[in-house]
Parts: C-alpha cells; structure tokens; sequence
C-alpha cells in the first residue's frame, strides 16, 4: 500500500512536524509540470472499442491495397496470407455465419490456423495496432487515410466488406457490427483480479495418491539436439553436467587436413571441442571470432603457435579475458584446429 | 590426470567420464546405458578402482602441483570497470528456441534457470521477450505523461522521478506463455525452454499511486492503459484497482537502472500480473472507464477455450513452481545425495509451502523453503534426496497463501484444453531414468 495517507505519515514522523509536512507534500507537487494540448495530441493516440481517439478520415479499399502492396505485402504475403514473418492475418477461414452471429466457428478446430480476423472482436484494435506499429521497421510514419485505406483492405481480404467500400469514421461503428469474432470473447474467469475465483485448483493429497503415471509424452531422440548441444547449456564442472546431444562426434581427423578442405569451418570438431563456449565464427563472443583469428594470421605459418595457445590457453593477444588451458583434447584435434586456424588468406 | 576417489561405496569422482572413451560416453549419454554397455562401464569402473588401492587416495595434482593461478600476479583493478562472469560461466547464457519465431525481433531468449541460485535473476540473464526489437532510449530525451481521467495531465521528466519518494521491493515477473509451448506434449528439452520466461529482481522506483494521486485521478476510474515509447508502441490495459495497491513506475533493477531490454529507463512494475503488462520504456499512463482491447489483449495473450470462446484480460499469474535441478538435460553424475531445488511464485500472494514427489504425484513430502518469503516474489526450495539408481518422476507442487494448489497438467488441460497458450502452470515432470539421464515427460 502505498497511499499518500500512509505516505505522509511516514514523512511525518520523518520530518517531525505538520508545517513540514504541509512543506513537502507542496514541494513534491511541485515535480513534473502539466502537459500542453500540442503534447497530448502527438502522444495520445490510442483507440479505444468504442472509437473515443478516432482521428477523422478515411480510406478507400483500392487505395488500401495499393500501399498494402507497397508497404505490407513483403513481410505478410499479398493477401496477407503468409506467415513467413508473421503469423497470418486473413486466411479465408471466415463463413458468413461467422460474420452473422459474431462468432468464429473454426475456432473450435484445430486444424485450422488461427488468424487476426477470426479472433480480433474489435475494430479498432485493428485501426490502433497499424497506426502506432506498422509499418514493422517504420513505425508511426503512416498518415490517417492511409491506416483507414489499410485497414479497409484487410477488412476486404476478410469478406467483411464489399470490393468498392470506403472506411471513414463515420462507418467504423457499422463494421465494427459485422466483426465476425464481436461475440467471440469472454471476461468471464478468474484472472483479471488478484481476487478473482480460479477455474481450477490442485489436489491436497500427500499418501497413495491416485493419479496416472503413466508417461504419455517425451522428447524422442532426434528432437534433443533441435535446442543445440545441451551438453554446453550446463555447468561442465558440476554435479549435474548436461547430456550430450550432438551426434557422435566424428574424431577421426588423425589424417591430415587437406589443403583445399581448409576453407571449410571444422563444425563438428568446434561443436565438441568446447570452444564454441567462447568463440563464435563471425563475430567475438568472449574470445575474439574465429573469422578474425585466421585473418590476423594468414599466411604467417602460425599453426604451431596456435596449437601450443590451445592446449596451454592464455592472454593479451586480444585483450585482458584469459583462455583457459584446453589441456583435455587429443593432439590431433587440436592439430586439426590449429591447421584451419593459420590457414586463413 | 584422472583422479580415482572411493569411499565406502566404492564410488568414483570426479565424473567417470574420466576413465571411458569419448566414443563410450557419447553413445551412453546419448542412448543411456543398456546391458553391454554397463558392463562396458563396469569393466572401466574396476581398472580405475584397481588403481587406487582400498581407502586411500591418489594425490590430486590440482593440489601437489600448485596452480598457475597461485604462482602469478593477478590482474589489476577494473580490469572490467563493469565487471564480468568468469571466462568459465561463459556457456551460461539466454538462449533462443529454434523455430518458435520467425523474427529474432519479435521472440524471445530464455533465461537458464538450471544453473542459476536463489531467487534473483542477474539483470543479464534475465529473459528478454520482444514485439519490435529493443531500443538504446537517452534518458535526457525521455519523458513520461499521464493524461486521462484526471484534474491534471502531467510530464514527468526522468529526473523528477528519480528525486521522488521511492519504494525498493522484490517481485517475480513472468511472461503469460512462459510454458506455452508443453500445453499439448513434451516439446523442448530443458526447463531453461519450458519455464525460463520467469525472473525474480528487486524493482525500484516511485509507486504508480504517488503519481497517479498528483494528476489528481477519478476516483471511479477502473482501467489504465500503458504504453511504451518503442517502435510498438506497446499498450496494455491494467487493472487500475490492484495497480493503485502495489503497481511501481521503475527505474532500477537489482541496483542499478534498468538494462535496456527491460525497458530502460523506465518500466512499469505490476506484481503478479503476466509480464507483457509491464509496459517497458513506458511513456505514457492514460487513466479510463473502459478497457482497451489494444493488440496484445485482442489478438494475443487471449486464451482460447475448448468452446471457441477466448479469455480477454487475462492478467493474474497463478501458482506455480518447478524443479530447476535435476531438470532435463541434465544428467546425476553418480548415485547418492542431491539437493532437489527449484522456485516457487504466485501472482495473488506468498508461498506457503512446497510439497515434492519423486514417483510421479502418488506421494509428496514438504520441502524447505529459503529466505524471505515475499508476496508476489519467487521461492526457493530445496529437498534432500538420495538416489541409488532407480527411476524416478520428480514434481514439485506449490500451495500460496490464499489456499490455491498448483494443479496437475490433466486437471488443467481438461478444463481449458491445450490450446489455450497462456497461463499454463501445471506441475511439471522430470523423468530420471538408470542412467542417471533426466529428460522432460508429461504423465497422465
Ligand atoms: C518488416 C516486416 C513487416 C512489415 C513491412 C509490416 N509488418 Fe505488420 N507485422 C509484422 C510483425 C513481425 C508483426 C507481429 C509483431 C508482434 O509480434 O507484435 C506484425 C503484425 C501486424 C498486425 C497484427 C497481427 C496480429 O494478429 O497481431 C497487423 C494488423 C499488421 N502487422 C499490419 C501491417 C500493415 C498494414 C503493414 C503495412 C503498412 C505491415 N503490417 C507491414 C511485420 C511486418
Ligand atoms: C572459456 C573461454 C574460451 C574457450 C572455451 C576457448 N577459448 Fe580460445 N580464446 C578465449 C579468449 C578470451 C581468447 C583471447 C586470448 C588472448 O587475448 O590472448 C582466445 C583466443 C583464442 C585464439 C587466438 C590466440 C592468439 O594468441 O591469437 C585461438 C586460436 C583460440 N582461442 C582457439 C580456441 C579453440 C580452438 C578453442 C576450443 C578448443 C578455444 N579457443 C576455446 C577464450 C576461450
């Protein structure tokens, strides 16, 4: 509780008296200043359900998709379809009973993706989120117009208005009566309040509990690598190091790197070397990038001396943060390593 | 080099790995153990013992062979003037899931929970989830308004915020989808991707209330929308009653300002409230009579339900706890004592107790909780176990204050189904097999 009540009689009791009270609580008043009409008009620009903050204007669809094409199609698909980026926004998974009772019935399948029309029940989510966001990399640099014109056309990929429409905000509340998921939302549970009723509560039992152990999902074996090598995502050292999950390492690089195989980045032998802890290819993580050490000793027949820094760590070169010793690798990996190193050009 | 230590049980350390072949340990480690490979196992445990002779031990050369580090002059003062893990943690990192974003702009990177203490998250390690990349903010240039339903709509700059009356107070912050993504079936391998959207920091800065009070706010007013200054703009509708009671404008996390993917410089602080509504880079608070249904309460972070009907304003995050080690990916090095140990929360209050089962569910005992135990902050637990090779289903259970127990995945899923995405706080199973091996199965 923070209350000013309970404030000011913390400050009191600080300050020791009621004039210095009185003091303080003007002197705080006097932080922070009242907003000018210019500043709230370039700030408050959101858009409520029942369109209080709806600037004037509109759009036709033609227009709408016009700067659609332009300006949205790359990163959601001409339609708005794609879900290379993004997850899609139309799909055609709207009936006209949907757009009739106000309820999304495909919402109930799920075989069917989920979009921004079958779930959106309000409009002017859809005006507020393209004016403050979109779009992606240039937000906030699209006039009025031209976020009613976009939004028509996306009203329009949605069967919800006819090829010819124009949106204004006049008619935003006639639309907002043909949003084929209006109906579709519920307040009702247990969340919104910290007082709220859970919908559901765990059991109490302690002894013989009767419940299914029975396991009825795990990760099969050829997903536990899809999160990389979860060896490297534990503490090597403590009393719980992470299961190797990258294939089976390939150590059998006891013959000489030819030289034309030196352009290629030894992935594998990285990957269970542990270098990769500290190193990246590209680009400097806690050691410099491999990227950057060939390049600082191309052509300097340097493979001895790399070798020698692997096993026997060190610093300087690249700053103050010390490698540690890799003491634990075979010669012929770090051979191997320190040949693809000093073989950069 | 390898050191051969036994004591009464014949047990090996450090890790046996020390005696075997690579080939050996990445095949048992990734198949776990079968018959010919634990005799395998056996064959090398015996030479390694045979090597040490009954109770004695091999002298330890990280002991009889001083260390470099011992022997040389260390590194001088602020080396790093702001100061770095060790070069050895440095595997200890958010990471990403593969695939469960298209962007890198609008995902998320998941804070390790298993190699992590306590109930404070470092600020570096703390997840990051973002809707339109992360913005560098000047403070000198940033400003916050409150405008609305109020006598007064106000500017704030960063300076006259830091020269309030401030509050210091120790909150978790959880992402509504944290665990999303095992609604349906065990999907990803380690707790660091089935609970890592989950942090505990201390915030500081000046209650929502103290300013909300000098706009002179409605005293009818229920809602209040907040609103970041990135790209997204992000908004959200707040609970404005449970926001006057412990909300907080903040400006610093674990002592120092906020890191710049937590909202620097300012961030709205909302106890137990799912963390999309702690609107980072926050500019701007608007006080209302009505909800706003912005896009992250009208397209997302809305729960659908096995009807077709979608939850909007879902907000609270409800009790939850999980095992953060042994967790999946992770591997017992031997059998004998470990400390099961892991966090509990809840977004309406305190915890008041933490039970653990390690046969699935059939039977729990009470495990210890550490520390204060604050309201809407993380718990940490710890539980003694011994284990000596059998499998094993370990859960932890949380119950809070108000008397909620977290529920078992079935009991969820039948009322909400799986694909509710958000607020998914089932209790959690790892299965422990012979091996030693952990990995992340759903029972029932
Ligand atoms: C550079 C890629 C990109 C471009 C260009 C782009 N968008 Fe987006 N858009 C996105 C991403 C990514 C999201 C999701 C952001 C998030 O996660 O909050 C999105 C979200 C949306 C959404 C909300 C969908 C939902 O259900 O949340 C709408 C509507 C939208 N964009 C419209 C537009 C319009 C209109 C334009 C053109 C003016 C546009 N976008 C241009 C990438 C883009
Ligand atoms: C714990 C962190 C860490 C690990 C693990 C690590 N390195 Fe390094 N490495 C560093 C640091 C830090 C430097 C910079 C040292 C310096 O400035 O001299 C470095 C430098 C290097 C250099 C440049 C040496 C020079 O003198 O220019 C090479 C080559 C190298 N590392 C190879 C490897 C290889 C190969 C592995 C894996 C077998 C590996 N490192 C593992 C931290 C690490």
């Amino acid at each position: 509780m923070f209350r000013w009540a309970r404030l000011s009689i913390v400050c009191l009791t600080f300050l020791g008296g009621n004039a210095l009270a009185q003091d303080y609580l003007s002197a705080l008043n006097e932080l922070g200043r009242t907003a000018t009409a210019a500043e709230l008009s370039a700030w408050d620009i959101d858009v409520r359900p029942d369109f209080l903050g709806l600037p004037p204007g509109s759009g036709s669809v033609a227009q709408g998709e016009a700067l659609w094409l332009d300006q949205c199609a790359s990163c959601h698909g001409d339609f708005g379809d794609s879900n290379e980026v993004f997850s899609p926004i139309v799909l055609g998974n709207i009936t006209e009973d949907d757009v009739r009772t106000g309820r999304v019935a495909a919402l109930t399948d799920p075989s069917v993706v989920r979009t921004t029309f079958m779930k959106v029940a309000t409009l002017s989510t859809i005006w507020d989120y393209i004016n403050r966001a979109m779009p992606w990399n240039a937000p906030k640099s699209l006039a009025a117009d031209e976020v009613y014109s976009l939004v028509a056309y996306l009203l329009n990929l949605a069967y919800i208005v006819d090829d010819d429409f124009v949106l204004s905000d006049e008619n935003m509340e006639d639309v907002q009566a043909l949003m084929p998921n209006r109906n579709g939302m519920t307040e009702d549970h247990g969340l919104w309040s910290v007082n709220g009723v859970p919908d559901v509560v765990g059991s109490a039992c302690i002894t013989n509990c009767s419940v299914d152990t029975t396991i009825t999902s795990f990760l099969p074996d050829y997903a536990m690598n899809a999160h990389g090598n979860l060896r490297d995502q534990m503490r090597h050292y403590g009393p719980l190091p992470g299961v190797q999950t990258a294939p089976t390492p390939q150590l059998s690089v006891s013959q000489p790197a030819q030289s034309d195989s030196l352009d290629q980045i030894p992935a594998d032998l990285l990957a269970v070397s542990g270098c990769e802890a500290c190193h990246q290819v590209n680009k400097a993580l806690v050691g410099p990038g491999f990227t950057a050490i060939r390049a600082r000793y191309a052509g300097a027949d340097a493979s001895a001396y790399l070798a020698k820094k692997i096993r026997q760590g060190g610093q300087g070169v690249w700053g103050s943060v010390p490698m540690p010793a890799m003491n634990q690798l075979d010669d012929t990996v770090v051979e191997a390593l320190a040949l693809w190193l000093a073989s950069g050009k | 080099m390898p050191v051969g230590v036994n004591d009464q049980e014949g047990r090996l350390r450090p890790a046996p790995e020390s005696f075997l072949s690579e080939e050996l340990i990445s095949e048992i480690s990734h198949r776990g153990v079968d018959k010919s490979r634990r005799d395998l196992l056996r064959g090398s445990f015996a030479a390694a013992l045979a090597g040490a002779s009954g109770l004695t031990f091999a002298d330890d050369p990280n002991i009889v062979n001083v260390p470099e580090w011992s022997r040389s002059l260390g590194k001088p003062v602020a080396t790093n003037p702001y100061g770095q893990p060790s070069p050895f943690e440095a595997n200890i990192i958010r990471r990403q899931s593969p695939g469960l974003t298209q962007t890198d702009q609008a995902s998320v990177a998941f804070t390790p929970l298993q190699n992590l203490f306590g109930c404070i998250t470092p600020s570096g390690l703390h997840f990051e989830r973002h809707h339109q990349g992360w913005v560098d903010i000047d403070p000198q240039r940033h400003r916050l308004m409150i405008n609305g339903l109020v006598k007064k709509p106000l500017v704030f700059t960063v300076a006259d915020l830091l020269r309030m009356p401030s509050v210091s107070r120790m909150h978790f912050l959880e992402c509504g989808a944290n665990t999303a993504l095992e609604w349906g079936n065990s999907a990803v391998p380690t707790v660091q991707y089935t609970h890592g959207m989950l942090s505990g920091s201390e915030w500081t800065g000046v209650p929502l209330s103290l300013l909300l009070e000098r706009a002179g706010y409605d005293r009818d007013a229920r809602y209040l929308l907040a609103e970041g200054a990135d790209g997204s703009g992000m908004t959200r509708t707040i609970n404005l009653t449970g926001a006057l009671e412990d909300a907080i404008v903040a400006y610093g996390q674990n002592g120092e300002m906020l890191r710049p993917e937590q909202g620097y410089p300012l961030r709205l602080v909302v106890p137990g409230v799912q963390g999309v509504s702690w609107v980072k880079w926050l500019r701007r608070l608007e006080v209302g009579n009505k909800p706003y249904a912005t896009k992250d309460e009208a397209s997302h972070y809305v729960d659908l339900m096995p009807s077709g009907q979608l939850r909007q304003y879902t907000a609270i995050q409800e009790a939850k706890s999980v095992i953060t080690a042994p967790s999946a990916g992770q591997k017992l090095l031997n059998q004998g004592y470990y400390c099961i140990t892991g966090l509990a929360w809840s977004g309406r209050g305190s915890v008041r107790k933490v039970d653990i089962s390690v046969d699935g569910g059939r039977n729990w005992q009470e495990a210890r909780l550490e520390g204060a135990l604050s309201s809407k902050m993380l718990t940490r637990f710890n539980f003694d176990w011994v284990w000596r090779g059998e499998p094993a289903l370990l859960q932890s259970r949380v119950h809070d204050d108000t008397g909620y127990i977290q529920p078992q995945r079935a009991a969820l899923v039948a009322e909400r189904g799986t694909r509710s995405i958000y607020h998914n706080n089932a209790i959690q199973t790892w299965r422990v097999s012979p091996s030693g091996e952990v990995d992340n199965v759903q029972v029932g």
